[in-house]
């Protein structure tokens, strides 16, 4: 693929809005069992998550809320444009979705370390 | 950026399945691409193909892809897109059929204009007669200046060119089209709203668009083709939940 015509602002914030999507539902199965692991017992799910308490388990968690508040924020400027019609400064809301990933990420991070 | 003296300039030749010719074109002062293109024609390969008219940015004729971009070259100065090296690359216009070189096939831009249903339609004279009295429509209300916003596209396919959503369904509108579309559909005058909502609501139309917004950002006339086709999808939404269509 020939990235020239696409390497600008919004368009890099289309790709970052699919692949979070995309990650985000790769992961929806092992949240879905994680719950799942609570019915069929008390012990299972505190074993499960005594293991996510190591820091691998942690980076990954703190990039899964990151993806999160991407697709969130990415997903929040698109309704923006498209229900408000906001036309102006697109590539500043662009910077200020990415900012607010980064800073939910990084309030997670404080909170977990 | 320090220019070159020469320009290593690679063009596209040939159809779909063509490939690139080599040129060493003197390096000059001031000299837009399509300087470039005309003095490979008139003292290398006379038998170039390309397309231009005005030669100041009216007709958006003369684009093509310029280093992986699409547009106008008669308003592309070299300095601003050559490499360090002097090399630039020349195609016909992305999403479109070639018909030789440097020379893209508009057809298909054109029919999707007719397809999305960007002819006015009078409403106070469907059979063409002109109306009794002038419309009134005060400039600073917002349906006019939503028209005024995307009344001033020349069709030049820039904004077709660089659409992806094009690249992956090729029935797909297109923003000019869709964006001519949203002009009429402000047109307080036009009497064919419902039409023309209908034609831009399909699978094909406005909701197909990721709004990766490469027409706004590579429209050479600074409009926003992306915001008028989130108009749509916008008056589409609003439309069909409060049941106007």
């Amino acid at each position: 693929m020939d990235l020239r015509p696409r390497s600008h602002p919004t368009y890099l914030a289309f790709v970052v809005h699919r692949v979070s999507g995309l990650l985000l539902a790769l992961f929806l199965p092992l949240h879905f069992w994680a719950l799942g692991s609570a019915i069929s017992g008390e012990a299972k799910l505190e074993g499960f998550l005594r293991w996510t308490e190591n820091p691998l388990a942690k980076a990954a968690e703190t990039v899964l809320v990151i993806l999160l508040a991407a697709h969130l924020a990415g997903g929040l400027r698109v309704l923006s444009l498209e229900f408000l019609g906001w036309r102006k400064r697109q590539k500043d809301m662009v910077a200020v979705s990415a900012g607010a990933a980064l800073l939910v990420g990084l309030l997670f991070l404080l909170h977990v370390v | 950026m320090a220019e070159p003296a020469s320009l290593k300039v690679s063009v596209w030749r040939g159809g779909e399945d063509g490939s690139f010719a080599r040129f060493e074109v003197p390096a000059r002062a001031n000299q837009t691409v399509l300087d470039v293109v005309t003095t490979i024609q008139r003292e290398f390969d006379p038998s170039l193909a390309y397309r231009f008219a005005c030669r100041v940015g009216m007709c958006g004729s003369c684009a093509m892809t310029v280093n992986g971009r699409a547009r106008w070259t008669c308003r592309t100065h070299v300095r601003k897109v050559v490499g360090e090296d002097g090399a630039l690359e020349l195609r016909p216009l992305a999403n479109l059929p070639v018909i030789r070189d440097l020379v893209a096939d508009l057809a298909p831009f054109f029919d999707k204009w007719q397809r999305a249903r960007g002819v006015f339609q009078p409403k106070d004279a469907p059979d063409g007669a002109v109306p009794e009295d002038f419309a009134v429509v005060p400039p600073a209300s917002g349906a006019r200046q939503e028209a005024d916003a995307g009344i001033e596209c020349i069709g030049c396919a820039v904004c077709y060119a660089s659409c992806d959503v094009v690249a992956w369904n090729p029935d797909y509108l297109g923003p000019a089209a869709l964006n001519r579309a949203w002009t009429l559909v402000n047109d307080v005058r036009d009497g064919a709203r419902q039409d023309r909502l209908d034609a831009v609501a399909g699978d094909a139309g406005c909701h197909s668009c990721h709004s990766t917004q490469s027409c706004t950002e590579r429209c050479p006339k600074n409009l926003d083709p992306s915001s008028a086709i989130a108009g749509l999808k916008r008056t589409l939404f609003w439309d069909t939940l409060l049941g106007r269509r």
